[in-house]
């Protein structure tokens, strides 16, 4: 053996991840399993469907016909003068996205663990290939979205689009991290606690409620609004109904809030996440 | 010789036993709450007996250096913490203590087709699983053509895999595992699935990658494996490392240690004589031994070997019987028989008590077998069946003095003695 000599080595493994172990660059090396992995979920959820991708535009748009109907034209909840289809469709969309990240990459660990247990790969992969997955959702969704807002556009004189249209990349971006963020948190704690998969799907249910989707803000009682100050998502979807819609406003400091709480539940996510990836094969 | 290329120090892995933790969060939140007022831990266990105590090591201080295009074996009983080696080194789990480094690029294989998605087809699942054992998507469809020839599923390959057969999907997984061009490549034993030729063509493509100047770490339980693929070998026994040099006398030395074990037993006594059979003679131990009368489970090719019967007498109404034995390779296939029959012109009175036969010369090549006994009376009556009577190695022999032996790995299991003219 050539003691003595510096050796670099490729590779080192020593017991315990520090506390932010990112390596952006070997998740850039696995670029290819990330897009795989995406096609993969893309091609397997629509396999032996009739109606294969177009379930993309059925769901938003079936939820959304029946939420117009129920809160609008039932409960007749306000839509701040803003067409309540778009409204609601608006919202729908959004949500789906945010919820759709957030479940999808909470069950990371437990649902890869026999993968996982045979072979290392940049863990990170699996939560970033489910956030593209649902972009890609998005993307058709948005599209379907902007049918109609044209249609309306042309038809009404109900919606005014602002300026702040040119934020929306801002908002995706900003959804995604957060959806990514709670996901990876929750998906950790799995590791060790299982209750928390219970409570997933039905508090993401929840949180819905405390979020203006079926709702403007503008109609939620003063004492309460505090709810939505600390609600990351609130200011998303108002200002993309500001910048949309033209109803409402964008309340600045709200928004700015919720860009730091996503940065520290993006940061959170991380952390936990890279201190249970190494070891969590012993525990779960 | 080569660089070091993995450099393993002193490596310790512990597991907790039992219920890892409380696995609730309010208990845990109750554990830790209690912790920092400096209370007794709720939900500590009552009897005192510190938490410590479920854990134990998988291993215990293992150092060893693997040079560039050795192709190292591990060995050692079941339990002994091979499989935990290769897991800290394909980075699956962490070591408690210890440090690993590597040079090169690592792929390991603790089993083919991980990641193989029922729902996708053949040629999808090809890249999929390629990916995720670290091959880009260009050196795949490089080597696409490569890989669905070696699996043999050209008609299939856009089919989904959930229709395939089980060898074919087999098949395709180690196809795509056998072209990674990794460095180092780390194997579980992988080759223990699949029909026994697709066995061989892996092996001789592993042989093939070994020869390229490739590093590979390898686990079999398969000593001729181990001796036909592997220059070196570490022999590990309850989480430590006891030897580390060449293959062949590691295994040697692992068969041997093996023989004083448990594991296989010379005489092999029976636990329990089963009663399902006729009322007739039973056989209640077996042993194994030379022709000079050395009890050894360890035989080369063309060596005699003795078994020596105890039986419990028991008259029927018949006054004699047959004793019969097979020979059955590792694979369980029947490979050899003989009988003392009426056509052998031996039969046996019940009341025997001990019975010997010497087995000629078997030419087997290396490898594991197992004997199984039968005392009947042909077409009419059983009396007693051991199909797991007793265990016995071929090891590899220079049968004809050449200096050489004829590794494990053709697919032939018999050496018959021949001359070339």
């Amino acid at each position: 053996m050539d003691t003595g000599s510096k050796k670099t080595w490729d590779k080192v493994i020593t017991p315990r991840n520090g506390w932010f172990d990112l390596h952006l660059d070997e998740l850039w090396k696995y670029r290819d399993l990330i897009c795989l992995f995406v096609w993969r979920d893309f091609v397997s959820i629509y396999k032996q469907t009739i109606l294969g991708p177009l379930w993309y535009i059925f769901q938003p748009l079936l939820t959304t016909i029946v939420f117009t109907f129920v809160f609008g034209n039932i409960a007749q909840l306000p839509t701040d003068g803003m067409p309540p289809f778009l409204f609601y469709l608006s919202g729908v969309i959004l949500w789906k996205y945010f919820s759709d990240c957030l479940v999808g990459t909470s069950n990371t660990f437990v649902n890869n663990a026999h993968i996982f247990g045979k072979v290392y790969f940049p863990r990170l992969t699996v939560p970033v290939s489910v956030v593209i997955s649902n972009l890609i959702a998005l993307f058709v969704q948005f599209v379907l979205f902007l049918i109609f807002y044209l249609y309306f556009l042309i038809n009404s004189v109900l919606i005014h689009p602002q300026p702040a249209i040119v934020l929306l990349p801002i908002l995706i971006i900003q959804m995604a991290a957060l959806g990514l963020g709670f996901g990876m948190i929750v998906s950790s704690l799995t590791t060790r606690y299982r209750d928390l998969t219970h409570l997933v799907s039905f508090g993401v249910q929840l949180w819905m409620f405390a979020t203006p989707v079926v709702y403007p803000a503008s109609s939620f009682p003063d004492k309460w609004l505090w709810i939505l100050s600390i609600n990351p998502m609130a200011p998303v979807i108002e200002t993309f109904r500001y910048a949309f819609l033209g109803a409402g406003s964008i309340d600045l400091q709200s928004w700015l809030t919720s860009i730091v709480i996503t940065i520290f539940v993006l940061f959170a996510g991380i952390m936990l996440y890279s201190r249970v990836e190494k070891t969590f094969m012993d525990t779960v | 010789m080569g660089d070091t290329v993995i450099k393993v120090e002193n490596l310790w892995k512990e597991y907790r036993l039992g219920v890892v933790n409380h696995n609730t969060l309010t208990r845990d939140l109750q554990s830790w709450w209690s912790r920092i007022l400096g209370k007794d831990d709720p939900n500590s266990i009552v009897d005192g007996r510190p938490q410590t105590s479920g854990r134990f090591w998988a291993l215990e201080g293992v150092s060893f250096d693997v040079k560039k295009g050795d192709v190292v074996g591990i060995i050692g009983r079941n339990g002994a913490g091979k499989s935990t080696i290769l897991k800290i080194l394909s980075q699956v789990t962490t070591p408690t203590k210890g440090v690993v480094r590597f040079n090169g690029r690592i792929a390991s294989l603790l089993e083919v087709g991980t990641g193989f998605h029922p729902e996708l087809t053949g040629r999808e699942n090809i890249f999929l699983n390629g990916a995720i054992l670290g091959l880009s998507k260009a050196n795949i469809s490089k080597k696409l053509d490569e890989i669905v020839a070696f699996a043999d599923i050209e008609q299939f390959l856009d089919t989904p895999v959930k229709r395939y057969s089980s060898g074919m999907y087999v098949r395709l997984a180690f196809a795509v595992a056998a072209h990674l061009d990794s460095e180092i490549l780390l194997v579980d034993e992988v080759l223990a699935v699949g029909d026994i030729a697709f066995k061989k063509k892996c092996i001789g493509k592993m042989g093939e990658i070994g020869q390229c100047g490739r590093t590979i770490i390898f686990i079999s339980h398969d000593m001729t494996q181990i001796n036909s693929l592997c220059n070196k070998s570490i022999l590990i026994d309850n989480g430590k490392l006891l030897d580390y040099g060449d293959a062949r006398t590691i295994t040697t030395k692992y068969l041997d240690s093996v023989n004083d074990l448990v594991e296989i037993k010379n005489p092999n006594i029976r636990s329990a004589i089963p009663a399902n059979f006729k009322k007739g003679p039973k056989i209640e131990s077996v042993s194994i031994s030379d022709t000079k009368g050395n009890l050894k489970t360890c035989f080369t090719s063309l060596e005699s070997i003795v078994v020596n019967l105890k039986i419990r007498p028991e008259l029927s109404a018949e006054k004699q019987f047959s004793a019969v034995w097979f020979l059955h390779d590792h694979s369980d296939a029947q490979i050899a028989v003989g009988a003392s029959t009426p056509m052998d012109t031996t039969t046996y009175p019940q009341s025997t008590t001990c019975l010997s036969c010497v087995i000629n010369p078997i030419s087997l090549l290396p490898g594991s077998y197992r004997l199984r006994f039968v005392f009947h009376i042909p077409y009419h009556e059983m009396f007693d069946d051991w199909p797991n009577a007793i265990r016995f190695e071929i090891i590899e022999s220079d049968v004809n003095q050449t200096g050489y032996s004829y590794p494990g790995i053709w697919s032939a299991q018999q050496y018959v003695q021949h001359k070339w003219k």
